[in-house]
């Protein structure tokens, strides 16, 4: 009977709480719908270029691909950099080389998938062909070279979505930390205590973040570590220089956790926004291809911060870049970091008016 | 006057401006009008008062009368939705005023994790009180509230009667010149409400002024003057004799219920 009574008291508890009704019901099916929208819209034909390709075999492997045909190898390999396209295949003599961009395990397989395809589909006129125009029983391609720009031969699924994982597992953790703890200041009543202090509302806001900011630190640095030395990780970049965008990442998530803090009763409610606020930006920062997806996929993929500490931590990690040349998402992450302090200084408005 | 961007600190203390000019007495907190709202509902509704220097003013009332409500604007954690709150003279909210208000909040603010010293500590820095001065200052409190064993103990093991006492030391830490304790002696044993008001009134005789909310009547009477609080409204105020007498009841509470009663037919 009482555990009756308690299980009433529970549903009832449950109910006077409106938020979590909501959530418990639409996180699952936004989540589920979000992961629908990715899985589905995964790329069919792959972008592939053409350096002198016998007018054949453009024709042919147009069916299966997005057939670019470029003058010179220069103009393939900047393709292949800009993310244009991703392969080319140039042919001299009889033999094709084919190089693959390489930075995504998934595309990757998708191209030689599509070149494998082609070739037998089309082994028998590719090789009468060959037999009629040289006179010589030789196939018009031979068995091609394959070589990557990007990223081991080998590459695993894991080291491709490495920088990914460890991105987002900084930004998550350190939310929930700062998340909560800022919470708990709320609950206890001390924000409210400190503000009949001098002490200005940036000064709270500046000071958790700096106070935070030594921990969330060193946490990254931990993690970092394992990820590179212990689960041997690939790093094609300067170890130093992962490290600082994974800081400054944490220093996003860090004021984004105190920030949502202040739209939370308790830890519960905090914990509701990891579905509306943080899944989304795994599943829209890049461990998905999102080329096909819808377009407000792509749009909200751009608005979110960990998108961009994803980008920067791919090109580091798997294209060796420098730093220097991530430096336009490194900014927005900057960016985002001080716009989320600045609403969270306006948020504490709540407790003290000046 | 102009006051710069830098808060006074403890030892620097504020300048009252024209003090004694505009009020003739030394007045340090003048509330007028002042209705505060939140959403539709009103909390409080066309209160004034007024408090002079080195006085102990007791807000009585029931709880949800709008007490914590107007203490809190009078240290200035709201906005007035309408009229002023004027304390040493200048509008709140102000972040200078604050340095020289000693607030002691209705639930034990502390930091459960750090030592009561390491609490005290951080409040003094927060009124700009550094090095040795801040850490005689923080002896010097936990001593005054019998917490002199108990200083490098965790705030988590101490007992709700510790807390309270802790968080009057921090009250008291930066030698404020107006204390606002909300129901201070809330869940404490009569010895220790004893001890309270035996500091209470030693400050007072250091020309400190103070400004308490309780809703206990025995309390009330120990007051030099009492303001009755119901509904958001202030329904009477005078010294706890004089507020007997009009109403012809010998006691605060018999005060109370008859002016209450007048209110509200």
């Amino acid at each position: 009977m009482r555990t009756l009574t308690v299980a009433k008291r529970l549903i009832h508890q449950i109910l006077g709480d409106k938020r979590a009704i909501a959530l418990m019901f639409i996180a699952p099916i936004f989540v589920l719908f979000l992961l629908n929208i990715i899985l589905t819209s995964s790329t069919s034909k792959p972008n592939i270029d053409l350096v002198s390709a016998p007018s054949q075999l453009v024709s042919m492997l147009d069916k299966e691909a997005t057939v670019n045909t470029v003058n010179n190898e220069e103009e393939a390999i900047d393709n292949l950099k800009n993310k244009k396209s991703d392969a080319y295949i140039k042919f001299s003599n009889n033999t094709a080389s084919i190089v693959v961009e390489g930075s995504d395990p998934s595309i990757r397989k998708l191209v030689l998938n599509t070149i494998n395809k082609v070739l037998s589909d089309n082994k028998a006129i590719l090789e009468g062909s060959a037999a009629k125009t040289t006179n010589i029983k030789q196939p018009i391609i031979q068995k091609p070279e394959i070589s990557y720009l990007y990223g081991p031969k080998t590459m695993e699924l894991f080291d491709s979505i490495a920088p990914l994982l460890m991105g987002f597992f900084i930004f998550f953790f350190v939310f929930l930390i700062a998340g909560v703890s800022f919470l708990r200041e709320r609950i206890s009543g001390t924000l409210d205590r400190i503000l009949a202090t001098p002490l200005k509302r940036s000064e709270i806001v500046w000071g958790y973040f700096l106070g935070f900011g030594a921990f969330v630190a060193l946490q990254t640095i931990v993690i970092q570590t394992f990820m590179v030395y212990g689960l041997k990780v690939a790093n094609e970049g300067s170890f130093w220089a992962v490290l600082i965008i994974n800081l400054i990442l944490a220093a996003g998530s860090l004021s984004l956790g105190t920030l949502l803090s202040a739209f939370a009763r308790n830890e519960f409610q905090l914990f509701q926004f990891i579905p509306v606020i943080i899944v989304p930006q795994i599943l829209f920062s890049g461990i998905f291809d999102l080329r096909e997806a819808p377009q407000w996929v792509n749009i909200l993929s751009k608005v979110f911060p960990l998108t961009y500490g994803a980008e920067a931590l791919r090109e580091v990690m798997i294209r060796g870049k420098g730093l220097s040349e991530v430096v336009v998402p490194t900014l927005i992450l900057v960016g985002y970091a001080l716009l989320f302090i600045y609403l969270n200084i306006l948020a504490l408005k709540k407790y003290r008016k000046v | 006057m102009e006051f710069k961007d830098n808060l006074p600190v403890a030892d620097n203390k504020l300048k009252l401006p024209s003090e004694g000019e505009m009020m003739g007495e030394k007045m340090i907190v003048a509330v007028k009008d002042l209705t505060q709202q939140f959403g539709k509902s009103v909390i409080l509704n066309n209160v004034n008062l007024e408090v002079s220097k080195g006085e102990i003013v007791g807000l009585l009332g029931p709880s949800g009368s709008g007490k914590t409500t107007l203490v809190k604007a009078i240290v200035g954690m709201n906005e007035p939705s309408k009229g002023k709150v004027k304390v040493f003279n200048i509008e709140m909210p102000s972040l200078k005023v604050v340095s020289n208000i000693g607030y002691m909040a209705q639930s034990d603010a502390l930091y459960e994790d750090l030592n009561a010293y390491d609490n005290l500590l951080f409040f003094a820095s927060l009124y700009g009180m550094r090095g040795k001065a801040a850490r005689e200052r923080a002896e010097e409190v936990l001593d005054l509230v019998q917490l002199k064993g108990d200083g490098k103990k965790y705030v988590r093991n101490f007992s709700g009667g510790m807390k309270r006492r802790l968080s009057l030391a921090i009250a008291l830490i930066h030698n404020p010149q107006l204390l606002i304790l909300d129901e201070p002696t809330v869940g404490i044993d009569p010895v220790l409400r004893k001890e309270f008001w035996n500091e209470f009134e030693g400050l007072r005789g250091k020309g400190v002024t103070i400004i308490i909310t309780t809703h206990v009547m025995d309390e009330a009477e120990k007051c030099d003057r009492l303001a009755l609080i119901r509904e958001g409204r202030i329904i009477a105020m005078g010294t706890p004799a004089e507020l007997k007498k009009s109403s012809g009841k010998d006691s605060i509470e018999g005060a109370f219920l008859h002016f209450g009663g007048v209110k509200g037919e």
